[in-house]
């Protein structure tokens, strides 16, 4: 069939003048912010690289560093709360560059009218979550807005950690016949505080997997002690856009297919309830206390055993291939022996109508 | 695990499949109407499973995608008003309109909310009572009970800040479309469970009697669908056009029928316009007169105005099931779910999305063991 050749699009709706939710999903249209906006901007090479976390040398030691701000809503959740998920959420970016996490900042942009006590109650557990990750919040900032321009609390913080010597973690080092290995169920997180907004309320015991991750990366590269510690490829903790987006930054940028057997990913069967009623599927769900590990094929029994010891790993499994073949796509073989692509999405999971 | 692995169990499947295989002698072309059995049979490979004379095309069920452009565009405009809380199931939200989805609306500033049931919206609406809360009334015959239940408590409570904006579409005048069709090629159907369930499936009797086609009532698991097509190759190949029912621990021939004397108390039938097809007579429905208090349309006086779809999308062909999403030229380049051209490609559910999501690559069709 011969296609009509116009130069506009008919409908140019990718162009759009305003920040749409869907910009801050970690989907397709957050990397087009990066690149259009943000890259273009900085024009840093070492933010270039869209690590978790900017790797750099100073005085011969290698240090990593970087910054997340949080926004959840409700404040707290069954497994934690906007606090402790602030602590995790920048030590597991640190841990994911194979860095024991050092200091914190911690900075909040707190609503007209939020109650003390939960502001209280907020500091107490970022206090205890950076005691537990065996890190300190050293330096901090405090802004308050108007009532109606905030929603609470927002909690920026930054970290700092050094990197151990030997580690060179890169998405790009990910190589044909590397194994994809979880540390445990997925999409606990994002069900969790799904279930708990406004509107949705349904009846679950799904609980947040909020954790610090560096003890359990830490137990990885000891399990590697003596070996090479190159074994592991690289790590990324599947915030939003769940798993999915995780294996689809690294399959493009390794440039290499990236091959999931559907039967052997853990996912709880509430969350996998949850998601079906919902229509949501639990690849895209997001974690906060999960990591996938891309490891060398001869390491990776090694890497497994390790992480099932730890209290972290205990779920830990091996749920894929790294292949050569559909470079920059990952896909899922499914229980019925069919093959089927697990896709970047543009935005947010949006709940269907039947 | 409960009530999800009894019907994804893989040992089945090859039982299924092998049977079909056994009875096949020549090849059938069969639809599935309904966009969340599309998902399916896309997400699992099932179609990849059956033997090659099995083709399977895919219908107009996705009830996000034949919305049309001029009812989106209305959509847009009440929401961009400020005393109203526009209230929507959550796939709407990113559909386009002639000029912008909603979504957008909401970023600049309109009260647009996801929900999961248009009581929420009610409930909005009385703990609103200084807003006009409009829920926008989408669906086939499985969301109009449920909607019709919401207006029909809105007058009981006496709200007069609750409306909907109806743009609710019926599967048997599609079917009749597609039959009457010169260039229909399909041969069996695969009827959609959840529709039935509410509607029994009387009408689709009347439709196999006047058509000569079989119909099998059908649910939504990988394996409801196997069975289905196995009961649908097995009538073809014996020459039976009758109507069974697979989904029996959902639908009975009656349907539900508490459900549809609400629905009916609230709506009638009316000529309907489908986007990507065109106006289909008597294929939806809308408010009743003496409901027509809560019809937004009427309240907001939102204009009537055409939209012109873009004349490269075949969209039209492939919800008919005469071409395949991958025949179209600007299928996967110009036209993707983040620029979606036509109608399928806009919702999850519509084959377009579902054949680019899961299917981009020509070898992904191969079976990998």
């Amino acid at each position: 069939m011969a296609a009509t050749l116009s130069l506009s699009c008919p409908i140019p709706l990718q162009v759009t003048d305003r920040i749409l939710l869907g910009h801050g999903s970690g989907g397709k249209l957050s990397a087009a912010l990066l690149d259009d906006i943000f890259l273009r901007a900085f024009r840093s090479p070492v933010l270039a690289r869209l690590d978790d976390q900017a790797v750099f040398e100073i005085g011969g030691t290698r240090l990593a560093f970087t910054t997340d701000t949080f926004v959840v809503k409700p404040l707290f959740f069954r497994g934690g709360d906007i606090g402790s998920l602030a602590v995790h959420g920048t030590v597991n970016d640190l841990a994911m560059g194979g860095a024991e996490p050092l200091y914190l900042s911690a900075g909040f942009i707190l609503e007209e009218g939020l109650d003390m006590d939960v502001l209280r109650r907020i500091a107490a557990s970022m206090a205890h979550a950076a005691q537990v990750a065996g890190t300190e919040i050293v330096t901090g900032d405090t802004k308050v807005v108007e009532k109606g321009c905030g929603d609470g609390a927002f909690i920026n913080t930054t970290g700092i950690g050094i990197v151990r010597p030997g580690v060179r973690l890169s998405a790009a080092n990910a190589l044909p016949g590397d194994r994809v290995i979880v540390s445990g169920t997925l999409g606990d997180h994002g069900m969790a505080i799904l279930s708990e907004r406004e509107g949705i309320g349904f009846d679950t015991s799904i609980v947040s997997d909020s954790a610090p991750l560096n003890s359990l990366v830490g137990t990885m590269l000891d399990a590697l002690a003596g070996s090479s510690l190159h074994a592991i490829r690289c790590m990324r903790d599947p915030t939003r856009g769940g798993l999915a987006s995780s294996l689809n930054e690294i399959a493009a940028c390794a440039r290499v297919g990236i091959e999931l057997v559907e039967t052997s990913i853990p996912i709880r069967e509430e969350v996998r309830g949850a998601c079906e009623m919902l229509g949501l599927d639990p690849l895209y769900v997001a974690n906060e206390g999960k990591l996938v590990a891309i490891v060398a094929p001869e390491a990776a029994d090694a890497v497994l055993a390790a992480m099932r010891e730890h209290p972290l790993g205990l779920d830990a499994q091996i749920i894929g291939t790294v292949g050569a073949k559909h470079p920059g796509l990952v896909t899922a073989r499914t229980a019925f022996g069919t093959s089927r692509i697990v896709d970047m999405l543009s935005g947010d999971q949006l709940p269907r109508i039947c | 695990m409960k009530f999800l692995d009894e019907y994804r169990d893989p040992k089945l499947a090859e039982t299924l499949v092998a049977d079909i295989r056994r009875r096949v002698t020549r090849p059938w072309v069969l639809m599935e109407i309904c966009g969340g059995q599309t998902h399916t049979l896309m997400r699992y490979g099932i179609d990849n499973l059956l033997p090659p004379q099995v083709e399977l095309v895919h219908g107009p069920g996705c009830p996000v995608c034949v919305t049309p452009l001029e009812i989106l565009d209305k959509a847009v405009e009440i929401a961009s008003r400020p005393e109203v809380i526009f209230v929507s199931y959550g796939d709407m939200l990113r559909v386009p309109g002639s000029t912008r989805d909603l979504l957008q609306v909401k970023a600049a500033g309109g009260d647009v909310r996801i929900a999961y049931s248009p009581m929420e919206a009610v409930d909005l609406a009385r703990k609103n009572p200084d807003r006009k809360v409009v829920f926008f009334a989408v669906g086939f015959e499985t969301t109009a009970p449920a909607n019709a239940m919401a207006v029909w408590q809105a007058r009981r409570e006496g709200l007069t800040n609750f409306s909907i904006l109806v743009s609710h579409v019926l599967v048997p005048p599609a079917i009749r479309l597609l039959l009457e069709s010169p260039a229909n090629r399909v041969q069996g159907f695969i009827a959609p469970g959840h529709v039935c369930s509410v509607m029994g499936y009387s009408e689709y009797e009347e439709l196999a009697r006047q058509y000569d086609v079989p119909f099998v009532v059908t649910g939504f698991e990988p394996l409801d669908l196997l069975q289905g097509i196995q009961m649908l190759v097995a009538q073809l190949e014996e020459g039976r056009t009758d109507v069974e029912n697979q989904y029996a621990r959902s639908v009975t021939r009656e349907g539900n029928e508490p459900a549809r004397l609400r629905m009916m108390d609230v709506f009638e039938v009316t000529d309907r316009k489908w986007r990507g097809i065109g106006e289909i007579s008597q294929s939806g429905y809308r408010l009743r007169e003496e409901y027509a208090a809560f019809d937004a349309e009427k309240l907001f006086g939102v204009s009537n105005t055409h939209a012109d779809e873009p004349p490269e999308c075949i969209a039209a062909l492939v919800l008919q099931g005469i071409r395949k999403p991958v025949d179209c030229p600007v299928f996967g380049n110009r036209c993707t779910p983040e620029k979606p051209m036509g109608a399928p490609m806009v919702s999850s559910e519509g084959a377009c999305a579902a054949y680019y999501r899961y299917r981009r690559h020509d070898d992904l069709v191969m079976v990998q063991r």
